[in-house]
């Protein structure tokens, strides 16, 4: 995990969390650290735990076991996996009410709800009803509302999620100065190319941590080769990756004349669930013929 | 079809609620419209006063139910009695004897009337020596007078449960309670910001409704206002309780106004506000009693059309405090259950999620 920024101090997170949702574990055994001044990512497929792990943070959920570190007094910011604006409120009411939620006086309020409508291209969608807006336009106001009395932790859950891409890169230099600005942020997301800014990385796979550490080390410390190719070959273990295929060979014997690729994040996390999938299925066989 | 049936079974199996008012409201129809659906008031409670009172209740038709004879009571006594709701007739006798009828007892003062004119007197029958019924507080035995009270009733009902349910609903369906308890707000903020402003839409509601009452249909209002509003208030604190219970045990508005709608349509048929509890049978009467309706209209139709005065009224609004007390400790409990504060480690019991799936 990389350091927090200059003059951070700090720290948010859980550690060896366990949530249990009528008794079945959703997740267990999770560590996730969420230094000041950062972007810490949590990655995972759909049911993985993600949303579970930040609403445990926010303390939304129970924990079954573990410890929960969050800022006290509600210095918190929390985009939720819904839409979390109030639908039958304008843009502006919407501010306000968060404002008034979290404490702040009319003048702070109106100069930072002014400066985040300017800076999310919400400022002539004021007076729009929060059901009104596109799905982009409500993430942004979700994040603004979020963002609006500077919280110490910024918990974003999927907060790009069905957003145009244009509105993502926006939506991420916002959330992006916040972590410059010295505000702890974690965000839950399907995106790697997302993910792969952060300064580190939680892979959730099923409910327990797969990967953890920043984006450079997983993609470092992928074991075995992966392969490049135009057609999926007959060997190793292979998925698409635009319109070529990536090919994982566990032991690293590359085949003459393949060609290897430069592993990003999303291979690394793909071969670590395809690693564990494999030892768990042999375990499974040794275990049976034992 | 036959998938398509399949399916719809499948789904109905699935929603218990709408299963459960599938097999129990033909129940409860069975019930209500056959043990309490009845307009005829078999026995009507009757007081005797007077010098005469003892040899007067003997000879009282067998309708005329004589539940107190007090030979030193006078003509003033046997109105209180009637105005405090204790009983619909009251037989004076002496120097000048009377027949007094409470009219707020729209059902039991017909029966009463009838029985003592004897509509269809059986020969040298004893209600004839009676002087003629005088029936107080509605003369005319306008149905109007009677509803308009209990109407009220209905309607902070429909304002005290069915909008405050949707109201605190519409937060859940619209994902945003989990915003609210991430905020810095105690759970007692957010229950009463949610409930204070109905109990503003409903006051004003009441004030306009008894308004129109009173300037439409003449409907009286003879008692004190500080001990309707202490009623209303009362009746208010349970409905708002039951409107914010109803929400904190339902997923979506569809299921909130169901429950409501189940907790309204006993109260419109069994509370006394169409059908006289005096008519229904003992078996059915008792769900009356745990009403919070059947009290309101006790306290309503007793201060607005009587002049019911507080020290009468003690058993109705104890019974609305103790409803109130009850229904919404249950509201607040899983209110807060519903709502972690940031901060508190009070948490929201979690929905279901699936836990499979892998990393892409």
């Amino acid at each position: 995990m990389s350091a927090p920024g200059p003059g951070a101090t700090a720290s948010y997170g859980v550690e060896d969390l366990t949530v249990r949702y009528h008794g079945r574990t959703a997740v267990a055994g999770v560590d996730l650290e969420v230094p000041a001044g950062a972007v810490t990512a949590v990655v995972g497929g759909d049911g993985a735990g993600k949303t579970t792990v930040l609403r445990a943070l926010v303390g939304v959920v129970r924990p079954a076991g573990g410890r929960v570190r969050r800022p006290a007094g509600g210095r918190i910011g929390y985009l939720s996996a819904g839409p979390g604006v109030w639908r039958d409120l304008t843009v502006a009411e919407n501010l306000a009410f968060s404002g008034a939620a979290y404490g702040l006086g009319a003048r702070v309020l109106h100069e930072r709800a002014d400066r985040l409508l300017e800076r999310t291209g919400l400022a002539r969608a004021r007076d729009r009803l929060g059901g009104q807006l596109s799905g982009g336009m409500r993430q942004k106001l979700a994040l603004a509302m979020a963002l609006l009395h500077q919280p110490e932790l910024l918990v974003l859950d999927e907060p790009t999620t069905g957003v145009d891409p244009v509105s993502r890169a926006e939506l991420w230099r916002l959330v992006a100065g916040a972590a410059a600005a010295g505000t702890a942020v974690v965000a839950a997301t399907s995106y790697l190319d997302e993910a792969e800014r952060a300064a580190s990385v939680l892979v959730l796979d099923q409910g327990v941590p797969l990967l953890v550490g920043a984006p450079d080390e997983l993609v470092a410390g992928m074991p075995g080769v992966l392969l490049d190719s135009s057609e999926r070959p007959a060997y190793g273990t292979s998925w698409r990756h635009g319109a070529r295929w990536r090919t994982w060979v566990r032991d690293g014997a590359a085949p003459p004349g393949a060609e290897p690729a430069a592993p990003e994040l999303e291979d690394a996390v793909i071969v670590a669930a395809l690693d564990r999938r494999d030892r768990a299925a042999s375990g499974g066989r040794e275990g049976r013929a034992a | 079809m036959l998938a398509m049936v399949i399916k719809e079974f499948r789904q109905l199996r699935r929603d218990r609620r709408t299963l459960a008012m599938l097999i129990v409201m033909p129940l409860v129809l069975l019930v209500v419209f056959g043990y309490a659906a009845s307009f005829d008031v078999p026995e009507v409670r009757t007081v005797v006063v007077g010098p005469g009172a003892a040899q007067a209740a003997g000879r009282l038709p067998g309708r005329l139910d004589v539940v107190g004879v007090r030979p030193g009571d006078g003509r003033a006594e046997a109105v209180a009695e009637l105005r405090d709701g204790h009983a619909t007739v009251a037989v004076v006798t002496g120097a000048q004897p009377a027949v007094l009828v409470d009219g707020a007892d729209l059902f039991g003062a017909r029966a009463a009337v009838q029985a003592l004119s004897g509509a269809a007197p059986a020969a040298g029958d004893p209600a004839q020596s009676l002087p003629r019924p005088e029936v107080l507080f509605n003369p005319g035995l306008e149905t109007p007078v009677i509803m308009v009270p209990g109407l009220v009733g209905i309607i902070l009902v429909f304002v005290g449960t069915l909008a405050t349910s949707l109201g605190v609903v519409r937060e859940r369906q619209s994902g945003t309670m989990e915003q609210l308890a991430v905020m810095p707000l105690r759970p007692r903020d957010v229950f009463l910001g949610k409930v204070l402003p109905y109990f503003g839409v409903a006051t004003v509601d009441l004030v306009v409704v008894v308004g129109a009452g009173i300037l439409l249909f003449d409907v009286p209002f003879r008692g004190s206002p500080g001990v309707f509003a202490l009623g209303a208030l009362l009746f208010l604190f349970v409905t708002l309780g039951l409107g914010v219970l109803i929400s904190s045990v339902s997923e979506n508005q569809g299921q909130a106004i169901q429950l409501a709608l189940m907790t309204l349509l006993p109260q419109v048929l069994l509370s006394g506000l169409i059908f006289p509890l005096s008519a229904m049978a003992a078996g059915v009467r008792w769900l009356g009693y745990v009403l919070p309706l059947t009290y309101f209209i006790q306290i309503s139709r007793g201060v607005m059309v009587r002049g019911t005065p507080l020290a009468a009224l003690g058993v109705p609004l104890a019974a609305l405090a103790a409803l109130g007390l009850v229904v919404f400790t249950l509201a607040v409990v899983r209110f807060r259950r519903d709502l972690a504060p940031a901060g508190r480690d009070r948490a929201r019991q979690p929905e279901p999620a699936p836990v499979a799936g892998g990393a892409r």
